[in-house]
């Protein structure tokens, strides 16, 4: 006869039987690899109880149907790095994003890096980077952020990466990646060094520097670019700043945001994916679908003001886990070019943004509400 | 006799330039050319005829050559917006306060307050914001994830801080930070620097309701 109690071992056993046949089902959703990661790393922090596998769902309403999914790509942003002996941890936030990225299965169509891959633009902090990035097996599309651009103005990223602003087509979607990080010269009048700039720049809050603006010359550039493509082209644009007005004391701002919008706003649907928010941030401006990315190294307050209505903001950070409020994600394409924006938090369940959520206003597959508030 | 007067018009001359600089006062003329600034460091050497303005100017320029952190707190302001201290003008109404400690404040006295409180809270916000300052050992500062104090709440201090599994104030919340994410050096309760770290928080939650235990 069997006994009905069962010993420690057995329900551990068990547990973590059931934990990863929950994983494997989650396989399809590409989060297998992922949520594993995330779950060791949470029950090597102590904060699950080491016999307590609890199955990681992602956060997802109804409404995001896979079969209408035309292809993915992965995106990893904001990792603002040190060289490493100055800060290892913004190094081990890259490499932990890229190995998540290189264990989705199946594979993403390519990689999108967001901007701020360097703290201070200094040449080793982009060398680090780049040897970095190299290990993604997908290919790898390149943003710029301001904290690449203001020590050199570019020189030494450009001499990496290429050009800041291109475009190319990918299974009928047209994309573009923008430099919207110009900024008008405030170091001139103030007799700057290259480092005083930059790190003017660096700082969130910094009210000596200017605005940034994708600037007269890219603008022409877009309108020449989008010239050839008729008014139900799906377009998806790649902007390190949110390409609309959020909050200016903090560039969460494109000055020039109406012009942009303004030659956008001709096509039936356009997706804006931004990084330097560091954070869940959605909005809608008339066709217009923006999604921000999250950092690798720290997550941003969300603004005092300006906040778009669409948002449903995520969690606010814990202090104490150097990693909450940190991720990397995917954004899955629609056959229609809208997108179901998700959200791979590194010490929570990942949240995605579905498509349905923006095309509806907001009225439906609306995401979770945070349990707590921003003050 | 006559001599003398016209030696004691021109300190007078002197002293009238320094007052409109409202920078300079001499210290000290210990040889005819060498002349030190109001700091009791610094020195000049200037030509014996040289009177009046261009005098005036001469040690200016040195001054401001030896103190470029001299307009620090316009500077600091410049940088990163500080919400501004209370508004006391109110305290010139009314006739009551004769007598007490406030006596009759004037516009002067509600000027000095307000300077002195905002160079407290300003020194706050130069350590904020600057990882050398708070001996940060991998080069972060507190802006980096708390712009302009944002999400620091020291509103809802004390509080029963869930991961340190005690009651705590902002300061050792402060602490924590600098321990953790800083990697400096803890600062002691009543550390200058501390001091001033505390004033930047609360005076950028200016206006935000006290909400003690607050999640």
């Amino acid at each position: 006869m069997k006994s009905r109690i069962k010993s420690i071992e057995t329900k551990y056993m068990q547990q973590r039987r059931d934990f990863f046949n929950g994983l494997k089902n989650m396989d399809r959703r590409s989060f297998l690899k992922v949520s594993a990661a995330a779950m060791g790393a949470a029950a090597t922090s102590g904060l699950l109880a080491p016999n307590s596998f609890c199955p990681v769902s992602v956060a997802q309403a109804a409404g995001s149907s896979d079969s209408n999914v035309s292809f993915r790509f992965a995106y990893i942003s904001d990792s603002h790095l040190y060289e490493k002996k100055v800060n290892d941890r913004f190094v081990r936030g890259l490499l932990r994003a890229v190995e998540d990225i290189n264990n989705l299965d199946p594979q993403p169509d390519f990689v999108f890096y967001g901007g701020d891959l360097a703290q201070l633009g200094q040449a080793k902090e982009l060398d680090i980077g780049a040897q970095i990035l190299k290990n993604v097996k997908a290919p790898l599309k390149m943003m710029v952020g301001e904290h690449d651009w203001y020590f050199d103005l570019g020189q030494k990223w450009q001499e990496m990466f290429g050009q800041p602003t291109y475009s190319w087509n990918h299974k009928g979607i047209h994309f573009v990646t923008l430099n919207s990080v110009v900024e008008r010269d405030f170091w001139t009048k103030h007799g700057m060094t290259p480092m005083q700039r930059m790190m003017t720049v660096a700082g969130l809050d910094n009210g000596m520097q200017s605005s940034f603006t994708v600037g007269a010359q890219q603008r022409q550039w877009l309108k020449e670019d989008l010239a050839g493509y008729s008014n139900d082209a799906p377009i998806i644009v790649f902007s390190h700043s949110p390409l609309y007005k959020l909050y200016k004391k903090w560039n969460f701002w494109t000055d020039d945001a109406e012009d942009v919008q303004a030659i956008l706003n001709r096509f039936e649907r356009v997706v804006v994916i931004h990084g330097h928010t560091h954070q869940l941030l959605t909005n809608r401006i008339g066709n217009i679908h923006f999604h921000g990315m999250l950092s690798t190294a720290w997550p941003w307050p969300y603004a005092p003001e300006g906040m778009p209505e669409l948002t449903i903001e995520m969690n606010r950070p814990d202090p104490f886990n150097p990693n909450d409020g940190c991720g990397d994600g995917e954004v899955h394409v629609h056959t229609d070019g809208l997108v179901d924006k998700i959200y791979n938090f590194w010490n929570r369940k990942p949240i995605m943004v579905a498509r349905d959520y923006t095309a509806s206003w907001g009225k439906q597959s609306i995401p979770l509400k945070p349990n707590l508030a921003s003050y | 006799m006559k001599k003398m007067s016209t030696f004691a018009n021109f300190k007078i001359v002197l002293l009238f330039v320094a007052c409109l600089s409202l920078v300079l006062m001499f210290a000290s003329c210990r040889q005819e050319n060498e002349m030190t600034t109001c700091d009791g460091q610094g020195k000049v050497e200037v030509a014996q005829d040289m009177t009046g303005q261009a005098l005036a100017d001469a040690l200016m320029d040195q001054w401001t050559r030896e103190h470029p952190d001299r307009d620090w707190m316009a500077e600091e302001k410049q940088r990163h917006e500080l919400k501004p201290p209370a508004d006391n003008s109110s305290l010139l109404q009314g006739g009551q306060a004769e007598g007490n400690t406030y006596g009759q404040p004037t516009e002067r006295d509600l000027l000095i307050w307000t300077r002195e409180t905002e160079k407290f809270v300003l020194e706050g916000s130069r350590i904020f914001h600057s990882a050398d300052l708070l001996k940060s050992t991998v080069s972060v500062s507190c802006d980096m994830c708390h712009p302009h104090a944002a999400n620091t709440h020291p509103e809802t201090y004390p509080k029963f801080q869930t991961q340190l599994g005690r009651v705590i104030l902002l300061r050792d919340m402060i602490n924590w930070c600098i321990d953790n994410p800083v990697r400096g050096e803890r600062l002691k309760p009543d550390d200058p620097r501390m001091r001033a770290l505390e004033a930047y928080i609360m005076a950028q939650r200016s206006g935000t309701e006290m909400n003690y235990g607050k999640h």
